[in-house]
C-alpha cells in the first residue's frame, strides 16, 4: 500500500505537487494520470525519499520509503529508463542492484527470463533501444520480488508487441494481490490497463476513482462515445499550462 | 550482512563493470612506469642518496592525475547517467551510500596505487641498478609509504570534490589545473608558497622527498608525518563536506 498525505514539493520557481492526498491499494492496477509536467513523477521521487517533501508526507506499507532496510525486496520502480551507465553490461546492472539489497544471483537469471532479456545480458546498456531500455527497467523493478510496484510512464519507447506485454504483466502483478501504481500521459492505455485512476493537474488532486466511474462522471452530455481520452481532457483542460490547440 | 557490506559490495560491482575502469587505471600505471623509466635513464648518480626517488616519484605524481580522473569518473558518472536514482532508491541512506562509495573507490584506488608504486620502484632499480634508493633504508620505505598514502588519499578527496559538485568535467575542470600548476611548482614560488604549501597535493611532497623542509627555495614549513597529517586533515574535511552534500540535497 503507498499512502499520500498532504503532500507538496515547492520549487524556487513554482510548485510542482500542491497538498496532494490519496492512497494506492493492493490488488489491483492504479492508474496514475496527468498531463506532462502535471507533478506525476516529483509524486514518485517524493515516494521513493528521492526528493525532500515541502510538506506532507507519502508511506509505502506504513513507513517511510527511507526507513526500509532493503527497499527493493518492498518496492520495485521504473524511474527513467534511461538511468544507465552506457558501458555496463544488463546483467552486471542488475548484478550491483542485486547486490545492494542481498538479492540472490539467481533472481538475476529470473527477471532477466521475464522480461525477455536473457538474450542481451551480457550487451552494454548503452547499445540497448529504449524499448529494451524499458524492459530492463521493469526487470530491475521485479528484481526484489516486490509486494509494491511503481512504474513510470512504463510504455515510453515501447513498440505495440511491448505495450501488450506490459499491460499483461502490470495486471498479473495486481492479481497476485501486490500494489501496482502505473503512471502515464496516455489516457487509452489507462483505460485498458488500470482497475482505479488517480489523475493530478499542476500537482493537484483532481480525480481518484474507479476508471469506470471516472469515464461515466466525465462524459459528455450526449452520453454517447464517452472515452476515458475525452473525459480526461475535459477534466485536465483548466489545469494544462500548454496546449498546442489554442496557440496557432 | 550488514547494510553497509551490502552497499559497499554493490559499488564494487559498479566500479569494476565499467570500461573506463580498465582504461584509466591502466593507464595511470602506464604513464607511471613510462616516465619512471624515461627519468630513470636520464639519472646520474652522485647527488645525494635520496635522489634517487626522483624517477620513482615523477612518473607517480604525474599519473596521479590520470588516477584522480578515475576517482571523480567513479563519483560523476552516477551523476551524468543518472544511475544516482537508482542508487539512493536501492540504499536510501545517503550516509550509507556515501560511506559505501568513498570505500569502494578508496580500496580500489590504494590497490592500484600500491602495485603501480610498487612496480615503479622495481622498474627504477632495474635502470639505475646500484644507485636506487634502498629498502634497507628507513627513508625509502617511508618515501614508499607516504607515496602510497599521498595517492590514495588525494584519490579521495576528489572524489568527495565530485560528490559536491556533482558532475566528472566541472570537477576536473577545477581540480587538475589545481593538482597541475602546482605539480609544476606554484607551491615554490615565494609569494604565494606560504599558502599553497599546504594544498592536498603539496603536503605529501616533503615525505617523497620531491622537496625538503629548511631548504631556502623548495622547502616546506612541515615535515615528513606532519604533511601526511595535513593530507588526512584535507581529506576529512572533503569526507564530511560530500558527506553533507549527499545529504542535504534531492537527487
Amino acid at each position: 500500500m503507498i499512502e499520500v498525505r498532504n503532500l507538496t514539493k515547492r520549487y524556487r520557481g513554482g510548485t510542482a505537487v500542491d497538498d496532494l492526498s490519496f492512497t494506492v491499494e493492493p490488488g489491483r492496477v492504479t492508474g496514475f494520470l496527468g498531463p506532462n509536467g502535471a507533478g506525476k513523477s516529483t509524486t514518485i521521487r517524493l515516494v521513493l525519499g528521492l526528493d525532500r517533501p515541502s510538506g506532507g508526507f507519502a508511506r509505502v506499507n506504513g513507513r517511510p520509503y527511507a526507513s526500509l532496510d532493503r527497499p527493493l525486496t518492498a518496492v520495485g520502480a521504473l524511474m527513467d529508463a534511461g538511468d544507465l551507465h552506457p558501458t555496463r553490461s544488463v546483467r552486471e546492472h542488475l548484478r550491483w542492484l542485486a547486490r545492494s539489497n542481498g538479492i540472490g544471483e539467481r533472481r538475476i537469471g529470473e527477471v532477466l527470463e521475464a522480461t525477455g532479456m536473457a538474450g542481451v545480458a551480457r550487451k552494454r546498456a548503452g547499445a540497448l533501444s529504449l524499448g529494451m531500455k524499458q524492459r530492463l527497467g521493469v526487470a530491475a523493478a521485479l528484481l526484489g520480488d516486490p509486494g509494491v510496484l511503481i512504474l513510470d510512464e512504463p510504455v515510453n519507447g515501447l513498440d505495440p508487441e511491448g505495450v501488450v506485454w506490459i499491460r499483461h504483466l502490470v495486471r498479473g502483478l495486481a492479481a497476485e494481490g501486490r500494489t501496482v501504481l502505473v503512471s502515464s500521459h496516455l489516457m487509452s492505455e489507462m483505460a485498458l490497463t488500470a482497475d482505479h485512476l488517480v489523475v493530478i493537474g499542476r500537482g493537484r488532486l483532481l480525480a481518484d476513482t474507479s476508471t469506470e466511474e471516472f469515464i461515466a462522471a466525465h462524459a459528455g452530455a450526449d452520453g454517447a462515445g464517452a472515452s476515458l481520452e475525452e473525459a480526461f481532457m475535459r477534466l485536465t483542460g483548466a489545469s494544462v499550462e500548454f496546449r498546442s490547440g489554442g496557440r496557432r | 550482512m550488514s547494510g553497509f557490506v551490502r552497499a559497499a559490495s554493490a559499488e564494487w560491482v559498479k566500479i569494476r563493470s565499467v570500461r573506463s575502469t580498465a582504461v584509466t587505471l591502466g593507464l595511470f600505471a602506464f604513464v607511471a612506469l613510462g616516465l619512471g623509466w624515461v627519468v630513470a635513464n636520464g639519472f646520474s648518480a652522485g647527488g645525494p642518496a635520496a635522489d634517487a626517488l626522483l624517477p620513482v616519484f615523477f612518473g607517480l605524481l604525474t599519473a596521479q592525475l590520470v588516477l584522480v580522473t578515475f576517482a571523480v569518473a567513479m563519483v560523476g558518472a552516477e551523476f551524468s547517467t543518472g544511475t544516482i536514482r537508482a542508487s539512493l532508491a536501492a540504499v536510501p541512506s545517503r550516509g550509507r551510500l556515501f560511506a559505501a562509495k568513498m570505500t569502494a573507490i578508496g580500496v580500489t584506488v590504494a590497490v592500484a596505487a600500491l602495485v603501480v608504486e610498487l612496480a615503479v620502484y622495481g622498474l627504477v632499480r632495474l635502470v639505475i641498478g646500484g644507485a636506487a634508493a634502498p629498502l634497507s633504508e628507513w627513508w625509502t620505505v617511508e618515501a614508499l609509504l607516504g607515496g602510497w598514502i599521498h595517492l590514495t588519499l588525494l584519490s579521495v578527496f576528489t572524489a568527495c570534490v565530485a560528490v559536491m559538485l556533482r558532475s566528472t568535467v566541472v570537477s576536473l575542470s577545477v581540480l587538475l589545473p589545481v593538482l597541475f600548476l602546482s605539480g609544476q611548482g606554484l607551491g615554490n614560488l615565494e609569494a604565494v608558497k606560504p599558502v599553497v604549501q599546504y594544498f592536498p597535493d603539496q603536503v605529501g611532497m616533503v615525505i617523497m622527498h620531491m622537496t625538503r623542509p629548511g631548504d631556502p627555495q623548495f622547502g616546506r614549513d612541515y615535515g615528513p608525518w606532519e604533511g601526511i597529517a595535513i593530507l588526512v586533515l584535507w581529506t576529512a574535511a572533503a569526507l564530511v563536506g560530500g558527506w553533507l552534500a549527499m545529504r542535504r540535497r534531492d537527487a
